[in-house]
C-alpha cells in the first residue's frame, strides 16, 4: 500500500496531539493567575498537530525509499553505540570514550578495522588536543585525568 | 545618513585584531565546511555554536566568528558543485547544471574563480542593502505591539515552508512539532511544570542547542550510515587556469546585477532562503539570456547566476532576522540559535540597545567578504585538496564535535541523550520529507509567542478579538493565511525540478 509510512505518522501525530491535551487538562494551576492560563495555548498547538496528522493520514506522500533491513540495524547499533558513548563518557574520561565510539563509527563507514583503530584515536587524540588543550574546553575527565 | 555613520562605529568595533584573527579563522572554517558534501551553512553553524559558548566568547567577538562561517559556507558550498557535481549544500544545486560541465571541459578553476567573484558580488551589495533596509524595517518593528508580534510569529511559521514546499501539511506538522517541544519545562508566567513527566531534567526545557545538533548534525551521521558505499564523487578533475579571461567576467557583469537584486528580494521575503534565491536568479537569467540553448552546457552566466543570487539572499535574510527577530530560513533560524545562546534578543530594541553588536556584526560582513574573496580566488586549490578527505573520517569526527559541544554547555549525560533522540527523530522525519527548519523555528520561538499571546489576553482581560485589533495585526495575518495558501497554488511552477530528485532527501535546509 502506498503512503504507509505517511500514514503511520500521522497516527503518531495524532497520539502526540491526544498526549498533549490529557498532559494539559493534568497541569495544576498556580496561585498566580492570567486570563489565558499555563494550558490553552498547548492544547490549541495539539490541534494543529491533530489537524495536519489528519490531512497526512487521508493525502499521504509517495513511499520513501527505506533502506534495506540490514542498514536499519546499522543505525540502530550506531544508536547504541552512543548511547553507550554518552554513559560511559563521565566514567572512562573523554579520550579513552571518544576512541572507542570513533573506532566504531570510522569502521561501519567502510574502513579496514586495523585503519579504523588509527583513525578513531587519532580522532580522539586530535579533539582532545584541539579543544582541551588549546582552546582550554572542559572534557570529561575519567579516573586518569583525560 | 544616519546608517553610514552607525556602520562606521561597527567598523570601529569590527576592526581590532582579535576580531580580523576571529573572522579569518570564520572565513576559513566556513569555506571548508561549506565544500565538504554533508556540512552546509546550517548544520556547520550548529555545531560550533555550543562550542563558541563554552569557550566563553564576548557577544560580539562570537557572532563575528560565526557570521564569518555562515558566509565563508555559502561560498564553499559552489566548489564541490563545480568539481564533483554533488552540491556541498542545498544553495549550491543550481550551480551545478553550468559549473560541473564548465569543469568538464577543462575550465574548472574559471569556473570557481568566477562563481567566488559572483559569491562576492552578491554578498557584497546584499550587505549594502542590509545596512539600508534594516533600520526601515526596525521603525516600523517599533510600532509593534504585542498583538503584532504574535501575529508575525503566525506569519514566520505559515511562510516557512515556503513557495517551494511540497507538502504544507508537512510543514504545518512540523513547525506545531517544534512549538510543542517548546512547551516542555516550567510555564515562565505562572510558574507551573507542563509536560516533564516528573522528570527533574526537563524542568528547565529542552536546551535549543540539543535540538539542533541533533536534528542537523546527528541525523546526517545516521544518513551517511544509511548510503554507505553508495555513492562515488565522480572523477578528478584538473583545475586549469584558475584567473579566467576578462572577456569572461566582462560577459556576466549583468548577470551578476540581475541575480543580486532577484537574490536580495528572495532573502529578504519571509519563507524563502538561499537556495530560492539561487534557483530564480538562474531560471530567470536563462529566460532572458539563454538565446543559443548554452545554459546546462557550462555557460559562465550559469555558473554566476546561482552563486550571486544564493550569496545575495544569504544577506537579505539577515534583514527579518536582525530587525524583526523572525528568521524566515535555515540557516537564519540556526544564527537566530546562536545570538539567543549568546543572551541577545533580535529585534528592534537590538538596534536601539545595542548598537555596536548589530553594526559591529554588519562590518564584520563587509570584512569577512573581502576576506573570502582573497582566500577563494588565490588559494581555491587548498579548498580542493580538503575535499578528498573520504566521509568515512570526517563523520565520525563531525558526531564526536558534536557530543564534545553539547556536553561542554552542561555537562550532563541526560543532554547527550535528548541530542541522540533528536538526532534519530531528525533521520526519520527526513525520511518522510518532514521539514527541519520549521521544528528549529518552533523550539526557538515557542517561548516568546506564547508569552506575547498571554501579555495580549493579559492587556485585553482575555477578549481574543484583542489579536486583531489593529490595522497592522490585521495585514499580518492576512499575509499569513496568503503565505499558507498560495504555495499550494503554484508551488509547482517554484519549485527546481532537480530538488524532487530522491538523492536531495538528505540535503542540508537552506
Amino acid at each position: 500500500m502506498s503512503g504507509k509510512s505517511d500514514r503511520l505518522l500521522g497516527i503518531a501525530g495524532i497520539l502526540l496531539a491526544a498526549l498533549m491535551v490529557w498532559r494539559a487538562t493534568l497541569i495544576q494551576e498556580s496561585f498566580i493567575q492570567d486570563p489565558l492560563g499555563p494550558k490553552a495555548f498547548p492544547i490549541v498547538i495539539a490541534i494543529v498537530i491533530a489537524i495536519a496528522s489528519a490531512y497526512i493520514i487521508f493525502r499521504p506522500d509517495e513511499e520513501p525509499l527505506w533502506p534495506p533491513f540490514g542498514r536499519i540495524a546499522e543505525i540502530g547499533l550506531a544508536v547504541v553505540a552512543m548511547v553507550l558513548y554518552a554513559q560511559f563518557l563521565p566514567i572512562a574520561g573523554f579520550v579513552v570514550a571518544t576512541a572507542f565510539a570513533s573506532t566504531y563509527l570510522t569502521w561501519r563507514l567502510g574502513t579496514p578495522p586495523i585503519r579504523a583503530v588509527v583513525a578513531g584515536i587519532v580522532t580522539s587524540v586530535g579533539i582532545y588536543a584541539v579543544f582541551h588543550l588549546i582552546l582550554g574546553l572542559s572534557l570529561a575527565r575519567g579516573p586518569w585525568g583525560f | 545618513m544616519d546608517s553610514l555613520s552607525h556602520l562606521a562605529d561597527g567598523f570601529s568595533v569590527a576592526l581590532t585584531f582579535q576580531n580580523l584573527g576571529l573572522a579569518l579563522l570564520g572565513c576559513f572554517l566556513g569555506t571548508i565546511i561549506g565544500a565538504l558534501p554533508g556540512l552546509g551553512p546550517s548544520n556547520g553553524v550548529a555545531i560550533l555554536i555550543p562550542l563558541v559558548f563554552s569557550l566563553g566568547l564576548p557577544a560580539t567577538p562570537a557572532l563575528i566568528l560565526l557570521t564569518s562561517v555562515y558566509y565563508g559556507a555559502m561560498y564553499g558550498g559552489r566548489i564541490s558543485s563545480i568539481l564533483l557535481n554533488i552540491p556541498g549544500d542545498e544553495p549550491a544545486l543550481m550551480t551545478t547544471l553550468d559549473g560541473y560541465p564548465m569543469a568538464r571541459k577543462g575550465q574548472a578553476g574559471e569556473a570557481l574563480a568566477l562563481s567566488g567573484l559572483a559569491s562576492f558580488f552578491g554578498a557584497f551589495f546584499a550587505t549594502w542593502g542590509l545596512v539600508f533596509l534594516a533600520p526601515q524595517l526596525v521603525k516600523v518593528a517599533l510600532l509593534f505591539g504585542t498583538a503584532e508580534y504574535f501575529a508575525l510569529f503566525v506569519l514566520a511559521f505559515a511562510t516557512l515552508g515556503g513557495l517551494t514546499s511540497r507538502n504544507q501539511a508537512k510543514s504545518a506538522f512540523a513547525a506545531a512539532l517544534g512549538l510543542a517541544i517548546a512547551m516542555v519545562g516550567v510555564d515562565g508566567q505562572t510558574g507551573v511544570p507542563r509536560f516533564t513527566f516528573g522528570e527533574v531534567h526537563l524542568y528547565d526545557g529542552i536546551d535549543f542547542l540539543v535540538a539542533i545538533v541533533g536534528l542537523f548534525a546527528l541525523s546526517e551521521v545516521f544518513i551517511f550510515l544509511e548510503h554507505r558505499g553508495d555513492d562515488q564523487a565522480g572523477g578528478k578533475v584538473k583545475l586549469g587556469r584558475i584567473i579566467p579571461p576578462m572577456e569572461m567576467i566582462n560577459k556576466v557583469w549583468g548577470t551578476m546585477s540581475r541575480s543580486t537584486v532577484l537574490g536580495f528580494i528572495a532573502g529578504v521575503l519571509p519563507g524563502a532562503g538561499a537556495s530560492l534565491g539561487s534557483f530564480i536568479a538562474y531560471s530567470i537569467e536563462k529566460k532572458l539570456s539563454d538565446k543559443n540553448g548554452t545554459f546546462g552546457t557550462g555557460d559562465p552566466r550559469g555558473v554566476a547566476a546561482p552563486e550571486a543570487g544564493n550569496n545575495a539572499a544569504a544577506g537579505g535574510a539577515l534583514v527579518p532576522m536582525l530587525a524583526l527577530g523572525v528568521p524566515g530560513s535555515g540557516t537564519t533560524a540556526v544564527l537566530l540559535a546562536m545570538l539567543l545562546a549568546l543572551n541577545i534578543t533580535p529585534g528592534p530594541l537590538l538596534f536601539q540597545n545595542n548598537p555596536d553588536v548589530v553594526w559591529g556584526l554588519i562590518a564584520a560582513l563587509f570584512i569577512a567578504n573581502f576576506m573570502l574573496l582573497a582566500l577563494n580566488i588565490p588559494m581555491v586549490s587548498i579548498f580542493v585538496r580538503i575535499l578528498t578527505i573520504p566521509t568515512n573520517y570526517l563523520m565520525p569526527a563531525v558526531a564526536m564535535i558534536s557530543f564534545v559541544g553539547i556536553y561542554g554547555i552542561s555537562g550532563s549525560t541526560f543532554d547527550l541523550m535528548v541530542m541522540i533522540a533528536f538526532g534519530v527523530l531528525g533521520w526519520i522525519l527526513r525520511k518522510l520529507d518532514v521539514p527541519l527548519v520549521p521544528i528549529i523555528l518552533g523550539v526557538l520561538l515557542g517561548d516568546q509567542m506564547e508569552k506575547n499571546l498571554r501579555r495580549t489576553m493579559t492587556i485585553s482581560d482575555g477578549d481574543l478579538w484583542a489579536l486583531v485589533a489593529s490595522p497592522l495585526s490585521i495585514g499580518l495575518w492576512t499575509l499569513a493565511v496568503v503565505g499558507f495558501i498560495l504555495p499550494i497554488l503554484v508551488g509547482r511552477y517554484f519549485r527546481p525540478k532537480i530538488a524532487d530528485r530522491p538523492e536531495m532527501e538528505g540535503a542540508d535546509p537552506d
